[in-house]
């Protein structure tokens, strides 16, 4: 028997209730999946102990790679979202680089049935811009979007035709489903491992400019100038983006973005030992990329904290710097790093975690709800003083590619409920 | 010091007394019978991933003359070529049993990462971009024999020209040369300079012939074709003309002045005059000094408890 299957009224007592309208103390009971009652000392089958902890519409990350299809020994999209509840997402954003990739309904459809099949946090399978991701032509966007699919991207690829990404633009508008860009200039990072910097320099590596990311970054904002149709920038990471966008904005343009733990905590002096589990794209950078990231998110340049949890089964990081893959897990880590590095009201934190990225993500009818009688109770129980060290061998994740290998942080998910059901209690996952 | 990956981890007393370790192996060297038993039992094997003929040798000579055993792999040779992981590789052959690995690799880095899967010592013969500490330390031993520099380099002006960005032998030379006491000036288009060179203990030039008249050493660095197709150089014509040695050049450098090379060169490129014909030449002095400081290299790793002094 399992606790989340079986409850009929779970309460949630004891936490500080944070949404959008601030903070509160108050109980949560939950019935039927949805939110039926919040006081005091309400009383259920199942009491989950919230003491301590804040209580907050469940985490929404719009990047992660799930690697199912194609890479199951990396991560299967059952571990991935084991990784996601544990962390206290509720929805994740799956990203299409799998193989095959997400550009027919039926891969789509696949991915969705698993993360279903899981049944610890919504999977949303994100589409392609083009097929195969091979930037030449335009994915089926209605037929996908008529299946459910929100967000489009190529990423782990940049869209490098200006035309073609004009053309998707104008396509997409009136279907209104957001595409999403990972910003790099290909010509300008070929076989780039980390950023181009003074480490890259003496470490004798190729390096990924900043100005690749910001080229990208300088004519999409133009295109959507242009076209008037709305933009997410994936995982930005240069303090000249962050400046692009926050200008973009201020002139009114619909652009979103998001960055991504690792470009707020790490910098590129981590791959002194070229050590590839710090290998990632776009890479680590400086000391004043991290503050522009900080500023960005404070300041609401940057809307979204989102992972790009990205694992890599481990003989595949045991290769010199240059033949290893990019990527580094996130999903278990970024509360707590958002907690531990951010100079944030912890309410703007949640909110990067949440409803913004529920919004961009287009499940704003049911993640990143206010906390009312009547919502649906996706929601993350965190103690946000809670301090631990990360151990790679204890996440959930198939793969253990974690840059925070005995780092101490503060933050920890205590409970994670979705559609009503506990799916994590007391840190554990309940499947 | 167990490992040999970079000239970083090297302290100007540790090249110094590297170059007076390399004083013995040449001398052992020029004996009748160049051999001693100081590294008797010792395994030494050489795993080449990349192409090199005078490395592999140098080394393999080197510890011939100490008596070491030796095997040498080439990724042709191995079962990298049948897709054997570069962990799964070393740990096989580590479990013959070796006290040294001689690694030669195209990836910056890859000794490094090898240190973590063998107990046995690593020396780097050269990764990617990043290192060849025994060419630095040849380079060096050269230098101090060929302008009787035994006590440091100060004073010394040295330039380094050519592919200074895709070079090992660069960034070694560079932190081994300023170790030393040398004003090094780097010498390229800047194209082939790093994207930064934050920290180095350099200056730069892109003006090879205001610098001749001043110059104790002209170190040449190979300058590869493809370079143009990276649009890094317009041809190798335009290079030679700014930079290659010709004739002309080396009459405009001091008598004393020390041509060097780290092999192989580019004939016509950066180097237009007869090597052979320059009084300055020290290139072929450079190839046999890198089998003594390679014995000085391996003694200093392996051979503790030994004394060379009592070799026969």
């Amino acid at each position: 028997m399992t606790l989340g299957d079986t409850v009929t009224r779970l309460v949630i007592r004891g936490g500080t209730l944070l949404d959008q309208s601030g903070e509160r103390i108050g109980d949560l009971a939950i019935e039927d999946g949805r939110i039926a009652a919040v006081g005091d000392k309400l009383t259920g089958d199942t009491v989950l102990d919230a003491h301590g902890c804040k209580v907050s519409p469940g985490f929404v990350d719009l990047h992660v790679h799930l690697r199912e299809p194609g890479k199951e020994e990396a991560e299967t999209i059952e571990t991935g979202s084991r990784a996601a509840a544990l962390g206290g997402f509720t929805a994740v954003v799956a990203m299409p680089n799998t193989n095959p990739a997400h550009d027919t309904v039926s891969v789509v459809d696949f991915v969705r049935a698993q993360g279903q099949k899981a049944g610890l946090c919504e999977v949303l399978p994100s589409g392609c811009i083009t097929v195969g991701r091979a930037g030449t032509q335009l994915a089926p966007f209605a037929e996908l979007a008529a299946a459910g699919v929100h967000l489009f991207t190529d990423d782990g690829n940049g869209v490098q035709d200006p035309q073609l990404m004009r053309r998707a633009l104008e396509y997409a508008g009136p279907l209104g489903i957001v595409l999403a860009q990972h910003c790099e200039v290909a010509a300008l990072t070929k076989g780039a491992v980390m950023h181009e910097g003074a480490c890259c320099s003496r470490l004798g590596v190729p390096g990924w400019p900043a100005i690749a990311e910001e080229l990208m970054v300088m004519r999409d904002i133009e295109l959507v100038r242009l076209t008037g149709v709305s933009m997410h920038f994936l995982h930005l990471s240069t303090a000249g983006s962050v400046q692009m966008v926050r200008a973009a904005k201020a002139d009114g343009l619909a652009i979103t973005a998001e960055a991504a733990p690792h470009h707020f905590t790490l910098t590129d002096e981590q791959l002194n030992g070229y050590d590839p589990v710090f290998k990632v794209n776009p890479p680590l950078r400086t000391r004043a990329d991290i503050d522009a990231i900080k500023a960005g998110l404070a300041d609401g340049t940057i809307d979204s904290i989102a992972t790009d949890h990205a694992p890599h089964a481990p003989h595949t990081k045991e290769v010199p710097l240059d033949e290893a893959p990019p990527g580094m897990l996130g999903l278990e880590t970024a509360l707590a790093l958002s907690i531990s590095e951010l100079d944030m009201p912890l309410a703007d934190i949640v909110a990067a975690l949440s409803w913004k990225p529920a919004a961009i993500a287009g499940v704003a009818d049911r993640h990143g709800r206010p906390i009312a009688v009547g919502e649906p109770a996706n929601l993350t129980v965190f103690d946000p003083s809670q301090s631990w060290t990360v151990v790679p061998a204890q996440l959930a994740s198939k793969s253990r590619n974690t840059p925070y290998a005995g780092r101490s942080v503060r933050g920890k998910v205590r409970h994670t409920i979705l559609n009503g059901k506990a799916v994590v209690v007391n840190g554990v996952a309940t499947r | 010091m167990k490992h040999l990956l970079s000239i970083e981890d090297l302290g100007a007393d540790d090249i110094h007394r590297l170059l007076e370790l390399t004083d013995h192996m040449v001398e052992i060297s020029s004996r009748p019978i160049p051999k001693v038993p100081a590294l008797r039992g010792k395994n030494v094997v050489s795993l080449f991933f990349e192409d090199s003929t005078r490395t592999r040798t140098s080394f393999d000579t080197a510890a011939k003359r100490l008596s070491a055993d030796t095997m040498n792999f080439t990724v042709s040779s191995s079962s990298v070529s049948k897709g054997e992981s570069l962990r799964d590789t070393i740990e096989t052959i580590a479990a013959m049993g070796v006290d040294a690995f001689v690694i030669r690799h195209r990836s910056s880095g890859a000794p490094e990462m090898i240190t973590r899967w063998t107990n046995a010592s690593i020396i780097n013969a050269g990764d990617g971009w990043h290192q060849h500490p025994t060419q630095a330390l040849l380079d060096c031993y050269t230098i101090r024999t060929g302008l009787n520099r035994r006590d440091g380099f100060d004073g010394l002006h040295i330039a380094i020209v050519g592919d200074i960005r895709h070079s090992r032998v660069a960034r070694s030379d560079v932190q081994a040369f300023a170790a030393l006491g040398a004003r090094v000036t780097l010498v390229a288009p800047p194209t082939l300079l790093p994207p930064s060179i934050e920290g180095w203990p350099v200056e730069v030039s892109h003006d090879l012939d205001s610098l001749l008249p001043d110059l104790d050493v002209l170190y040449l660095l190979r300058v590869q074709r493809e370079r143009m197709e990276e649009a890094l150089l317009p041809s190798l014509h335009e290079y030679s003309l700014l930079y290659g040695l010709t004739d002309a050049r080396a009459a405009r450098l001091p008598p004393h002045a020390l041509v060097m090379h780290p092999g192989p060169m580019n004939r016509g490129v950066e180097m237009v005059a007869d090597p052979g014909e320059l009084p300055g030449s020290v290139i072929l002095n450079q190839v046999t000094n890198g089998v003594a400081v390679r014995m000085a290299v391996l003694f200093w790793l392996l051979g503790s408890g030994t004394d060379l002094s009592e070799a026969p």
